[in-house]
């Protein structure tokens, strides 16, 4: 009988059709492969062009070297650019985590007039072209005779990174259960307690989510950095002038580097949620 | 004995809301001022005062007209791009990768981490003379000798596309993933095939993903410079390129603030009228 049936079906398809079919089948996948590898052909060509013997100006592949990634600071702009990065960073991430997480409890766990303008607040600068953002703040500084550098730089990154960590911990606090916390209230928690020892750690995974996501628009913002920083070079920046003429390899050293460690720090993230599931 | 509890929410934005009332509404308001503003006569170049010049919005407007139709365009047609390609990746990442879900979508974020402007410069290396695309095409004779990628529009809206394409693709995969999969199956149940089934019922619970996707791509897009000053040429030039070198190598800060300013209104009345259209309220 089963004999009967494989005869019957297998020979009878014919080979377009079954072409056909199996594009219908895998159309998808092929789609997924094509999608990946549109992202990642500029990252690999950055990757691969890290490793250019190429002295001045990085454009034409001129053998292999180790040498870019053993001594990244060879081109002593890029080090200096990305030590300034990396500070306005840290400092932005930290005042716009502490500021948006504040605001991110006020709205998420009250009921409180003008609630949905402040939300409106918070929607209005993610809304806003960043060359508005920049260019608003420049003028603002230029009324008040501040010249722009570090410290502009570093007020105007809390401005736009503050919104993104209000949306991110706002998530994780509507998605809490608020059982947790009546049952800490039920065995006796005061409210102070009860957020120190069950909110606070329940929602911090939340909070350095959007910490990340702020450390890396910031590290990542060129627009509105270009705007209020003046003579100051940051990792963006530097990449932008240099672009002209020629961009050292240790840029490349650089980019590949933040990709991986980034790549790490979110498998490893991923990796403790899964410990933590079971 | 304590603070009242009424309280609470407002000390908790009190610092957040200063922040941001200072360095991002004082900021706008200002700009609004400076807008209208004129050169002080027989001042130094950078010196204005207030003369309520409304006519610079009009002079602005004018002599732009070409860079912001170009920005508009430009967003447009990346913003479709971006969604056409977005569509099927989150789809596929939602529905069809079993338990490599999150590594996919890890994926998906990870060029974000190289530097923006790097991945920029290198499709400008990729595109052009000097990389393996150009001369292929034209040892294939599908381009000609003369034909060049960089510095064209071409160049500019694919460098757009590639730059916005995870904020097109995560809340497209977020409001997939979020759809019951049982709406699909009773959906077979009624005789509907697959491709009903996508028209009827998949696309039209995505819209929320659909819409919040489309806005965080063509926002950037169209205030963006840099895509434009790395990948094109003169003649693709956006009104971010424009507002830029009034601000740095004109200082004339009156008309680049009244491009800045006509630049947000636009947007925001497109973003409103698209909304609208679309009919999603949640978006915040």
């Amino acid at each position: 009988m089963s004999q009967k049936i494989k005869d019957a079906t297998i020979p009878t398809i014919p080979t377009k059709a079954r072409i056909s079919r199996w594009f219908g089948r895998n159309m998808l996948r092929i789609y997924m492969i094509f999608g990946f590898t549109y992202l990642f052909v500029p990252v690999a060509y950055t990757f691969v062009f890290s490793f250019n013997d190429s002295g001045k100006s990085n454009l034409i592949w001129k053998g292999f070297t180790l040498s870019n990634w053993q001594n990244p600071c060879g081109a002593p702009e890029v080090c200096n650019a990305l030590g300034n990065s990396i500070k306005i960073g840290v400092l932005a991430t930290t005042f716009a985590t502490i500021l948006g997480t504040m605001i991110a409890f006020a709205i998420g766990r009250y009921q409180f007039k003008g609630r949905s303008s402040s939300n409106l607040l918070i929607f209005l600068p993610m809304a806003t072209p960043e060359i508005v953002l920049g260019a608003s703040l420049l003028s603002l500084f230029l009324v008040f005779k501040i010249n722009p550098g570090f410290w502009p730089t570093v007020i105007a990154h809390v401005m736009f990174c503050t919104s993104f960590v209000v949306v991110t911990v706002k998530a994780r606090i509507a998605s809490l259960d608020p059982r947790l916390e009546q049952a800490a209230m039920d065995l006796y928690a005061n409210e102070l307690e009860t957020f120190r020892r069950v909110t606070l750690p329940l929602v911090a995974p939340g909070i350095a989510g959007a910490a990340l996501l702020a450390f890396s628009l910031s590290f990542d913002d060129f627009i509105i950095t270009n705007f209020n920083s003046g003579t100051l070079i940051t990792f963006p920046k530097f990449v932008y002038v240099s672009a002209a003429r020629g961009i050292p390899a240790q840029a490349n050293v650089i980019g590949s580097s933040m990709f991986f460690l980034a790549l790490a720090i979110v498998i490893a993230g991923q990796l403790v949620n899964r410990k933590k599931a079971r | 004995m304590k603070i009242g509890k009424a309280r609470v929410p407002y000390l908790l934005l009190l610092p957040g809301f200063a922040f941001l009332f200072t360095f991002f509404i004082l900021p706008i308001l200002n700009l609004a001022q400076t807008s209208t503003q004129t050169p002080v006569k027989g001042g130094d170049t950078g010196e204005y005062e207030q003369t309520f010049a409304f006519s610079n919005y009009i002079n602005a407007f004018v002599d732009n007209k070409e860079q912001f139709g170009r920005s508009f365009v430009y967003a447009t047609l990346a913003t479709i791009l971006a969604l056409a390609i977005a569509y099927p990746l989150a789809y596929a990442i939602a529905f069809k990768s079993g338990k490599f879900k999150n590594i996919l979508l890890v994926l998906v974020v990870a060029p974000f981490f190289t530097s923006f402007l790097l991945r920029t410069v290198a499709w400008k290396q990729i595109l052009g003379e000097e990389g393996f695309i150009v001369p292929t095409l034209r040892s294939l004779h599908i381009i000609s000798e003369q034909t060049t990628l960089t510095s064209t529009a071409f160049a500019v809206v694919a460098g757009m596309t590639y730059n916005f394409l995870p904020f097109m693709t995560l809340p497209l995969y977020a409001s997939l993933e979020r759809i019951d999969p049982r709406t699909i199956e009773a959906s077979g149940d009624l005789y509907a095939n697959g491709l009903t089934t996508f028209r009827r019922v998949t696309v039209p619970l995505s819209m929320p993903g659909v819409v919040a996707g489309t806005l965080l791509t063509f926002i950037p897009a169209a205030g963006d410079y840099v895509n434009a000053a790395i990948l094109g040429s003169p003649n693709t030039k956006m009104i971010g390129n424009v507002i830029e070198s009034r601000y740095f190598k004109i200082v004339d800060y009156p008309t680049a603030a009244a491009l800045s300013f006509t630049l947000m209104a636009a947007i925001l009345i497109l973003v409103t009228l698209y909304i609208r259209k679309a009919g999603t309220e949640e978006l915040v």
